[in-house]
């Protein structure tokens, strides 16, 4: 997308996410840090805001990625206009007495507890007690068959992995004949926060809305009637259902954290530290337009082009007219998504043929090519083996481009030689050695350049890695606002009681980021 | 309402139950119903919602849903026919009393049959899915029965007088004490005399209406038609979020105003 020729438009900031997935271990504390916050309550058990899958697998929901089945996300009509794959505004409000594409709690799970009370009340006898899974939506004992991430660690795969939606076309059959072999990553999913939102888009009441200060998309819970559009709308299968309310939930970005300046509790907890925060900015007048690029593998350019340079005086200039304060332009250009993102480009979007230009961003894994290099009697540290399984490997390359560049694997190749002539660069510069800034130049970076970026990918500290500027004291009112109604309330059923969290004081500390 | 009725000459006596009935009743329960929504939408806009189930249970809604909603559409505008229009007015638009009857009974129950197969079937699921009986809250167990009472009520009553039997003229009847109601005049003696099953029909429809702003009904009234007209993407301010300047419009739609 050319840049400087038209004048910059609307400037929008949203607060948004990197993962390293090469640093993911699938130890899941994101998930269950999540679930002990926002979803651990009725009605929503069967909800993960933030779940982990391993990838190849099927996914939560099952099959999520399938949009020829579920509908999700946006398309082009015949005359190449941007329109939600579930249909337009008659036909949605045609299907509203029943929704034609809404995954059924089979598609999640059957939530279940334990019968733990039996451990302790059991009668003193010659057997051990037990404590017996019982659903939670018939209060009945149940066999407990699915989860959220059945298959992890590729547990099963030889059943349920084959059904992967991203294993389609030739290549993919090798990986089902022979998984024992084939590789393996975690993808930490949590709602994108897109800038052009399907599910804002389908929601027949204007309950979901997308945060002007800082892109969250939430859910109005006093708005919300029920009418469950915006599940089938979003293709990340990120708003849920809550069955005893009868309203949608999603993930809120943690917003009352967020506003505090603290990143969200997701990251907080990432044991492996590979998730980053921080500030974009970008140009809200170009999202329809990118989203509506012809090509889906131009989509990843479309979107890099819809962000803005927060160093370039002109945006500056443009964003102080758009009424973003200064020390979230500071903010923006300590960025460290900016510069996973647009600088080094090492980050890419999941799904961006989806259209809904998301906005939490993967560093794709180089696992799985270097367990290739390793399987085929390589040297994983000598990047020309890497650079050759990264071309003549096409199993993991194919299989991270369905996931990250809608199937351009020149792109995930591009990434994976930068990261590995990184990697065996700051080899070298460890170990007393000068680096071989050869290899370096043939993936464009400079030794300056790939400095940052070790600095970025392998030692950033907390206020490094979460840059999130709080938000205003001329809000402080709206925040206060906030603290007394809760976004979270407990169905009518379980009595008047609120649910109310353990909300952050906001803090005018602008060197956000920072441990307190 | 006394003034009304006082002011009007009254042409036959009319006994006490009947006012009680016919026009006290109705009336209270219409208070209920105007003063019960006030308070539900502006004490619980949290629990204003269908109440979706279909996450539990997709395969009965599937049909019965829109069985249901559809035929209650035609059902509503049959009543809004049958009940508001005098007869004298549908005959100097031309249309005559057999014309109207004949029309009013195939119709009417076409869009019966469906509403009650619908009610059916989402009865049925809620009785017989353990998952959505348990989500099934008190309003719920009022507004099913008395909602199923009222639709069987009706539905019989045309079957038994004017599709089998030799037809009833519930214009000159029950609409003219309906119309009574509204029009502050109250009629009570043009209904008195009606069939058992009109009467009965027509007392729980009142109910019906009294219990209706405490149930799930109430999303009848948020139907979604400004959605047609609403631009795609909703962006909102933090700030005081009910009065929030809303910054409208698709990106794409959008003007580059600055």
């Amino acid at each position: 997308m050319p840049r400087g020729e038209a004048s910059v438009g609307r400037v929008m900031a949203q607060v948004a996410m990197v993962m390293n997935l090469d640093k993911c271990i699938g130890c899941h504390t994101c998930s269950v840090t999540c679930k002990q916050t926002w979803t651990n309550r009725t009605g929503v058990e069967y909800a993960w805001f933030n779940n982990v899958e391993t990838k190849p697998g099927v996914g939560y929901p099952r099959r999520y990625e399938d949009q020829e089945h579920w509908k999700g996300g946006w398309m082009l009509d015949r005359r190449g206009r941007l329109v939600l794959r579930s249909g337009g505004r008659a036909k949605r409000l045609l299907s509203i007495f029943s929704n034609p594409d809404l995954p059924a709690i089979e598609d999640y799970y059957e939530p279940v507890t334990y019968d733990y009370d039996n451990l302790v009340n059991a009668p003193a006898q010659r057997d051990i007690p037990v404590a017996r899974p019982r659903s939670v939506l018939t209060g009945r004992p149940t066999a407990i068959t699915w989860g959220a991430n059945w298959e992890d660690g590729l547990g099963g795969a030889p059943e349920n992995a084959g059904a992967d939606p991203n294993l389609s076309g030739e290549w993919a059959r090798k990986v089902k004949f022979e998984f024992e072999q084939t590789f393996l990553f975690h993808l930490p999913r949590l709602c994108e926060h897109c800038l052009n939102p399907a599910c804002v888009s389908a929601c027949p009441s204007g309950a979901l809305y997308k945060r002007v200060e800082d892109g969250i998309v939430l859910v109005d819970q006093d708005r919300c009637r029920g009418w469950r559009m915006c599940v089938t709308a979003c293709p990340y299968k990120k708003v849920y259902v809550n069955h005893a309310t009868g309203k949608a939930e999603k993930c809120t970005f943690c917003f009352p954290r967020i506003e505090a300046g603290q990143p969200t509790v997701c990251s907080e907890t990432c044991v492996g530290r590979l998730r980053y925060l921080g500030l974009l900015l970008y140009d809200a007048d170009r999202v329809g337009e990118a989203a509506a690029t012809p090509d889906e593998q131009d989509l990843l350019d479309a979107q890099r082009g819809v962000f803005l340079d927060p160093h370039d005086p002109e945006v500056i200039a443009a964003a102080r007219r758009s009424g973003i304060p200064e020390d979230w332009l500071a903010a923006a250009r300590r960025s460290p998504v900016y510069d996973l993102v647009a600088r080094f480009k090492v980050a890419l979007p999941l799904h961006p043929e989806y259209r809904t230009m998301p906005m939490v961003w993967y560093v794709p894994p180089l696992s799985p090519v270097l367990d290739a290099v390793t399987g085929a009697g390589g040297d994983q540290d000598d990047p020309d083996h890497v650079f050759a399984a990264v071309t003549r490997l096409r199993i993991p390359l194919e299989y991270l481009a369905e996931l990250f560049t809608a199937g351009d694997t020149d792109v995930v190749a591009g990434v994976l030689m930068k990261l590995t002539a990184l990697r065996s660069h700051m080899r070298a510069r460890t170990l007393g050695e000068a680096g071989d800034e050869a290899v370096l130049d043939a993936v464009g970076l400079t030794a300056r350049e790939a400095e940052d970026l070790h600095r970025l990918l392998a030692v950033a500290k907390y206020a490094d890695r979460y840059v999130v500027p709080a938000a205003h004291k001329e809000d402080a009112a709206a925040l206060t606002a906030m603290e007394n109604r809760c976004p979270v309330e407990t169905s009518e059923d379980a009595g008047p009681r609120k649910v109310m969290l353990g909300l952050p004081t906001p803090r005018r500390d602008t060197t956000a980021g920072g441990r307190p | 309402m006394n003034a009304a009725a006082l002011a009007r000459p009254v042409a036959t006596p009319v006994s006490g139950t009947d006012l009680l009935v016919w026009v006290a009743f109705p009336y209270i329960c219409l208070a209920v119903f105007v003063v019960g929504h006030v308070w539900r939408y502006r004490q619980d806009q949290f629990g204003w919602t269908t109440h979706t189930s279909q996450l539990l249970e997709h395969r009965w809604l599937r049909w019965g849903s829109p069985l249901f909603h559809l035929g209650a559409f035609m059902v509503i505008a049959g009543h809004v026919v049958g009940l508001a229009v005098p007869a004298s007015w549908t005959e100097a638009a031309g249309i005559s009393e057999h014309a109207y009857h004949t029309t009013a009974v195939w119709a009417g129950s076409v869009a019966g049959v469906a509403m009650v197969a619908g009610l059916g079937m989402l009865c049925a699921r809620r009785l017989l899915t353990r998952r959505i009986r348990l989500t099934t809250d008190r309003s719920d167990k009022v507004l099913f029965p008395l909602l199923s009472a009222t639709v069987l009520l009706g539905i019989t009553a045309t079957g038994a007088h004017n599709v089998f039997g030799p037809g009833y003229d519930y214009r000159e009847t029950v609409s003219v004490w309906f119309r009574g109601l509204f029009a502050l005049q109250p009629q009570p003696e043009a209904i008195a005399g009606a069939p058992l099953l009109f009467r009965l029909h027509a007392l729980t429809a009142c109910l019906l209406f009294a219990v209706w702003p405490f149930t799930r009904l109430v999303h009848v009234w948020s139907a979604p038609v400004g959605y047609l007209a609403r631009p795609y993407l909703v962006y909102r301010r933090r700030a005081t979020p009910a009065a929030a300047p809303q910054l409208g419009g698709h990106p794409r739609s959008a003007s580059g105003s600055r």
